[in-house]
């Protein structure tokens, strides 16, 4: 239960930390314009206002046609890694579930001190 | 994090594409030597690339006012060591700089060297210099590091193409204060995140994890009594 409440606890200061950021932040945008700009493009405007001389001598072979297009591609990466991540995440403890039972009804004489290793190997070269 | 593209002066674009060529090329061959030697650690080598591949793809908003996104790169860099994350970095920069139009081709060499070069360089270092403190302390401090030193680099690179008026000093000062203030909170929760999701790892693969050797320094004394307050 103890792996329960300190997972509870990270989690909550989490949100915690998100929200104090966000409130934060809110006070610190000055109102005009968008708030919560990407720190990329305020790199971008700094240069831009610092050195007016500099022109970008390349620009981007494709780029969204709009914020929406853009968010979507945004989440199409969120996507794809949080499927993948899912995925294997998901594969590992079923992986483990599988370990486990292997070990436990190993009714043969037990020779080897480290069961759950003996079966991580076994599924490594099978 | 991303320099935009066409946004380095074309001497400065070309010299960090050389910097950064030679440890992408290392840490590609890596990834092939570490499949060969471990291919039970596949599917964590998965995780550790879809775990940046989704960070980075979430902008939080920030103190500053300004938002900005994660970069997930300290966790393959603990379990695999770093070279193996400048291959896995890039692969995620040139997504970003191809589809989205976030970073670039001309500015791929200086947002590699920043976010898959010395980000998991920094947090692979404290990962190991914090070798005696408890087993989560080295992952928050590995994740946090690694993402914060990606930012701090990268205001670098941007103070030494455009130093200004008051010189590489103020113009550095300058634009940490667009990246790196940002960045704490936001490292703070990702390695609030780091050691929520390594828990997972380790109950759900641990022997591969030892097998990497992520744990074998010490493993009689903090690992196996880390090991044990996770299982309770």
């Amino acid at each position: 239960m103890r792996k329960h409440a300190s997972t509870l606890a990270i989690l909550l200061a989490i949100v915690a930390l998100f929200a104090v950021a966000m409130v934060l932040g809110t006070r610190q945008s000055t109102g005009d314009g968008e708030t919560f700009i990407g720190t990329d493009s305020a790199a971008t405007t700094h240069i831009e206002e610092n050195h007016p001389g500099y022109t970008p001598w390349f620009q981007p072979i494709f780029e969204p046609s709009s914020g929406e297009v853009e968010s979507g591609l945004f989440a199409l990466q969120a996507a794809l890694g949080a499927g993948a991540l899912g995925f294997v995440l998901g594969t590992m403890r079923e992986r483990r579930r599988q370990r486990r039972s292997a070990a436990d009804d190993s009714s043969r004489p037990v020779s080897d001190p480290e069961p759950a290793c003996d079966a991580a190997e076994l599924q490594s070269r099978g | 994090m991303h320099i935009a593209e066409g946004f380095l002066p074309p001497l400065h674009a070309a010299a960090w594409t050389a910097v950064a060529a030679p440890f992408v090329i290392h840490g590609t061959r890596a990834i092939s030597r570490t499949i060969k030697e471990h291919p039970e650690a596949k599917l964590l080598l998965g995780a550790a690339g879809a775990f940046t591949f989704v960070l980075s793809a979430i902008k939080l908003p920030s103190v500053t006012g300004s938002s900005s996104h994660p970069t997930g790169t300290g966790l393959g860099a603990v379990i695999f060591r770093p070279p193996v994350m400048a291959a896995l970095g890039t692969i995620v920069l040139l997504f970003q700089a191809l589809l989205l139009a976030h970073g670039g081709l001309t500015t791929l060499g200086a947002n590699v060297f920043s976010m898959a070069v010395v980000g998991p360089w920094v947090g692979y270092a404290a990962f190991r210099l914090l070798g005696r403190a408890p087993f989560s302390v080295r992952i928050f401090a590995a994740m946090a590091l690694a993402n914060l030193a990606t930012y701090v680099m990268t205001a670098t690179q941007l103070a030494l193409a455009f130093p200004g008026q008051n010189g590489f000093v103020g113009a550095w000062s300058a634009f940490l204060g667009i990246f790196a203030i940002t960045q704490v909170p936001l490292a703070v929760i990702e390695g609030l995140v780091g050691v929520l999701i390594f828990k997972a790892l380790r109950s759900w693969a641990g022997p591969e994890l030892s097998a990497l050797g992520v744990f074998s320094r010490r493993r009689d004394h903090a690992g196996t009594k880390v090991d044990e307050a996770i299982h309770a």
